[in-house]
């Protein structure tokens, strides 16, 4: 059985968020790490590894400083890594990004591709959707339990209020979400393995069936109009009333608010 | 002399830092409180490879270098002084001994369950009368046909009840030695459960409280003659070298100590407001904090030297470590207790309470000055080497 | 493609079970703003099986129009047919404008649909509106008109990013369940009503439901909430805890706590924000009691709105508020909770 899991490098926003003094993000004091979305479709994976012996390709779409996240996939249990890397794929967007690996995967054999659900950077959940659309395969998204059977895989789905059990042939595309499993850690010996490892690069002339016009940004629908940093929230407003004002001056910021 | 460590060290040293942080940091407290060994964070450690580093591939280890091992007790201790003399008293003190000096099928038969952490290591030198005078030691061992009969008793021994492969040091006869009659002391590996191996007092201890530490003690403890480990008599030499190797370990655990007191110190005198300012602002508290960091820095510049030089010796079987790793220990296990002493003195009040760790963290500290070769112990290698 | 051709404001208004989600009726008073400023009509796509009558609450809260798509595979969500319904009415009735609602089901079929008609969607957006592209006028560079500017938080909510569709149609967004409003119901509005059926063939992109389950209990992690109302040892009693679990009642918030509560063990760890606690961002942060120790602020300051009653003037807590209020939380509250039951009944 051969599975390809997509993973992305990303800044840890959820961990050290820094500031610069006016208040902007310091992006070059972030770290990088591997989504956690992304982890957890790689786990899952492993799993199967695991259980049936599948072989776990890993790809990533990226700065050539991408590679640590394969070779971290790789100190995990991952068999092989493939870096998409050209400078023409940057600056793309959702669409861009997913016919770039579409063009990727075109080249491998696979029964089964996971996706994280999103990117902590990005937060769209669009690519892995958008990529089992181009290569014209099923795509379960917000899978919380995965397996197989037979030739087919059964994967629970998550809604908000509930949960599909579905059953899917393969190939098809699954998205995994950080609360599906726990993931592994790496061990020291597969981190050193990791980097003995060859990890293969592709850039444009190997993508498989993907036209210039749809890459980077140039091939990319949206365009961004204006992006500005967050600015630290500060103080407030700070009141002294009696109880009923006190609570009419909350039901005012409230409804301001849109909160009720 | 290149002071940048390779993308695979910094890669296993941010595995080990996040599994502290995520896995034994949110333990420590407990661990000291009720003095539990944390079986479940061993578990853990063993299902990542953290139990067999060092090992070579072939026998079930992660097959990584002594550096590697060292930055992973390191990390350990910046959280919890216990976990990390876990890993070190398992890794250098039986792992290694029957790595170095074990038969193909002592190896075969021991290495890959301990390596896995399936099975956990322990070194029964101290006795009661034998500490620093490890010559001092009455253990005997009497081969009876195809056994040998221990009796006696060890103390102090850490992973105590928790391990279950012991290398044992005993008296196997009298020999002479340039015009005196003294003790032969060899080696065995003796697995729990044996009849006649029981376990005697827990230790209450002062700081590490949640390491297994219990008196061994063997009464008619009957053993399989093919569990001598290394050749009859060379028993002293191999528990001094597998002890040159263990103050790496020890080391970096006292390094670890000391890092992490310094950190979460750090931390705090950028929080704690008096007279209106940050403590962290008085000059008092920046020197003190430059002094504890140097300090720190030396340590760990020593520690890994340590350990490379030992990786060196592994090519060659030519390099010698022992005073490295002397000095090692003995400036770590130092600093390690200035470090943490100042720690709880800039927390104030606080520091002398529970919550905030520190005092923890300096009671820990003060074993590492004492066991594996007090800090004395070491001065007498360091000096030696010297005056040859 | 011919962006000239693309014209109207379409909200895909998500049913499940044969009920209108909310979502679908904030998004078609938001769509039907835009509408207005486009000088077009708003239409909602109801994709389902026997939904035809649902479109009469649309058009209460204000659909122009209401394109059905009812088909018997389209009982139950599945991406495929779900992402052929919306690719073909797009294909026909060529929208300017497709909102989707950001929810479990809309950003599935948001990517895949968008990806099948080959335009750009951009997700989660917390406004959205009329304008130029670019922005500021770049010499040399066409600004176009009458383009939908998508607001987002990026980065983990840390950048704040306007997107632009402006050389594909239809611009396509989808928008979280609570930052737009919906209009007040109009008794009786109609709109017109299309039916639309691209027809419904089973490929290799269909997946089989094998089962349906639905989540029993409603217990919400308090990292999901949109609102919390977390209380400090200024509450008092475990038993004082009462008060907040009302006001969580009355606005649809859950219950949380600071450390001094859970070591007091009036409440279990599991609603503890803070440090050593869960770090949470909802929409609303009510800070009840609460002095706010920085291991506390550190877990909840990346709220979007923080209220804070405490009778200590000088509690840290006020120093991230953006409301604060100092006083008595045991007369706050309650008639604060008894406020928003009216309001809400009201609605």
């Amino acid at each position: 059985m051969k599975v390809v899991v997509c993973v992305k490098q990303v800044p840890d926003t959820k961990g050290g968020v820094k500031f610069n003094p006016d208040g902007t993000l310091d992006r070059a004091a972030m770290l990088t790490i591997m989504n956690p979305d992304d982890k957890a479709g790689l786990e899952a994976a492993l799993r199967l590894k695991d259980q049936y012996g599948a072989e776990v390709t890993v790809v990533t779409m990226g700065l050539p400083k991408a590679e640590e996240v394969l070779r971290e996939a790789m100190a995990m249990g991952a068999d092989k890594g493939i870096l998409v890397t050209d400078r023409v794929l940057g600056g793309a967007d959702t669409w861009a990004t997913s016919q770039t690996l579409a063009g990727a995967i075109r080249n491998l054999d696979y029964d089964l591709i996971i996706t994280g659900r999103q990117a902590i950077d990005g937060d769209t959940a669009q690519v892995g959707p958008q990529i089992s659309e181009h290569l014209g395969i099923p795509v379960i998204s917000y899978a919380q339990k995965i397996q197989i059977e037979g030739d087919s895989v059964v994967v629970e789905r998550q809604y908000d209020d509930r949960y599909h059990v579905l059953k899917a042939k393969m190939p098809c595309l699954i998205t995994a979400l950080a609360e599906l499993n726990e993931p592994r850690y790496m061990t020291p010996g597969g981190i050193f393995d990791a980097y003995k490892a060859e990890i293969t690069t592709w850039g444009r002339a190997d993508l498989k069936d993907v036209e210039d016009s749809n890459l980077g940004l140039k091939g990319s629908p949206t365009q961004i109009a204006r992006a500005s940093d967050k600015v630290r929230k500060g103080k407030g407003e700070k009141v002294t009333l009696d109880p009923s004002e006190s609570v009419e001056y909350i039901m005012n910021k409230l409804k301001e608010k849109h909160v009720i | 002399m290149d002071f940048t460590l390779s993308k695979e060290h910094e890669m296993a040293r941010t595995l080990f830092r996040e599994f502290a942080e995520k896995e034994v940091k949110p333990l420590a407290i407990e661990v000291d409180e009720t003095e539990e060994f944390p079986k479940a964070t061993v578990e853990k450690m063993a299902k990542a490879g953290f139990m067999g580093i060092p090992i070579p591939k072939e026998y079930g280890g992660q097959g990584c270098d002594v550096l590697t091992y060292a930055m992973c007790v390191e990390e350990l201790a910046k959280v919890c002084g216990t976990t990390a003399v876990i890993v070190s008293a398992h890794t250098s003190l039986c792992c290694d001994p029957i790595l170095t000096y074990g038969t193909e099928e002592q190896k075969q038969k021991y290495l890959p369950d301990l390596a896995s952490g399936k099975k956990i290591g322990a070194f029964g030198l101290t006795e009661p009368g034998a500490g620093t005078d490890a010559q001092g030691q009455q253990t005997k061992a009497v081969l009876e046909g195809d056994e040998w009969v221990l009796n006696g008793s060890k103390i102090f021994i850490t992973n105590g009840k928790e391990a279950d492969v012991y290398v044992i040091f005993a008296i196997t006869g009298m020999i002479e030695k340039r015009g005196r009659m003294t003790k032969e002391i060899s080696a065995f590996i003796v697995e729990k459960g044996t009849p006649g191996f029981s376990f005697g007092t827990k230790e209450k201890k002062m700081g590490i409280r949640g390491s297994s530490t219990y008196e061994l003690i063997f009464t008619d403890c009957r053993i399989p003659k093919d569990n001598m480990l290394g050749q009859q008599g060379k028993g002293f030499g191999i528990a001094m070298h597998t002890l040159d190797g263990g103050r790496i370990g020890i080391a970096a655990q006292a390094l670890g100590i000391g890092e992490g007191a310094l950190d979460r110190t750090i931390a705090y005198v950028q929080e704690r407001k008096q007279f209106g300012r940050a403590i962290g602002a008085f000059q008092n508290t920046q020197f003190q904090l430059a002094d504890m960091a140097t300090k720190a820095q030396a340590a760990q510049f020593m520690v890994y030297k340590a350990a490379c030089t030992k990786d060196q010796y592994t090519k060659d079987h030519k390099t010698s470590y022992n005073v490295e790793a002397a000095m090692a220990k003995l400036y770590a296990a130092e600093m390690a207790m200035e470090v943490t002493t100042k720690a709880v003195q800039l927390h104030g009040g606080y520091g002398y309470t529970r919550e905030y760790e520190v005092e923890r963290m300096m009671r820990d500290a003060k074993i590492t000055e004492i066991y594996e070769g007090t800090s004395e112990v070491q001065r007498m290698v360091i000096s030696a080497n010297l005056l040859k | 493609m011919n962006l000239e051709e693309y014209k109207g404001v379409f909200v895909f208004a998500q049913q499940v079970d044969n009920k209108v989600s909310g979502i679908a009726l904030e998004l078609i008073g938001e769509g039907k703003r835009l509408a207005e400023k486009l000088a077009t009509e708003v239409t909602a796509v109801l994709v389902g099986s026997d939904v035809k009558g649902l479109a009469d609450e649309l058009a209460a809260y204000g659909a122009d129009k209401v394109i059905v798509v009812d088909d018997p595979e389209l009982k139950e969500y599945r991406t495929e047919p779900y992402a052929h319904a919306l690719a073909s009415v797009i294909n026909q009735y060529k929208p300017e404008i497709l909102l989707v609602g950001a929810t479990a089901i809309g950003r599935d079929l948001g990517p895949r649909v968008s990806a099948r008609v080959h335009t750009g969607l951009t997700a989660d957006c917390t406004s959205l509106e009329i304008g130029d592209f670019p922005i500021n006028p770049i010499p040399g560079k066409e600004q176009k008109h009458n383009q939908l500017l998508m607001t987002r938080p990026a980065f983990g909510g840390n950048t704040i990013a306007t997107i632009a569709c402006p050389d594909f149609r239809p611009q396509m967004a989808t928008v979280r369940p609570g930052v737009m409003q919906k209009l007040e119901k109009k008794e009786g509005a109609k709109a017109v009503v299309e039916e639309f059926n691209p027809g419904f063939t089973p490929d290799n992109k269909y997946v089989e439901i094998v089962e349906v389950v639905k989540n029993l209990t409603d217990t919400v992690d308090i990292m999901d909430a949109k609102i919390l109302v977390s209380g400090g040892r200024g509450v008092g009693s475990p038993e004082n805890f009462k008060i907040l679990d009302d006001l969580a009642e009355a606005i649809g918030g859950t219950v949380s706590c600071s450390r001094a509560v859970v070591d007091a063990g009036w409440k279990n760890k599991d609603l503890q924000v803070g440090q050593t606690g869960k770090t949470v961002r909802p929409n609303v942060y009510f800070a009840i009691g609460i002095s706010g120790a920085i291991q506390h602020l550190a877990g909840m300051e990346e709220s979007d709105i923080i209220i804070a009653v405490n009778k200590d003037e000088t509690a840290p807590i006020f120093d991230v508020a953006d409301y604060g209020i100092v006083g008595d939380l045991n007369k706050i509250v309650p008639m604060l909770t008894e406020q928003i039951k009216a309001a809400v009944a009201n609605k």
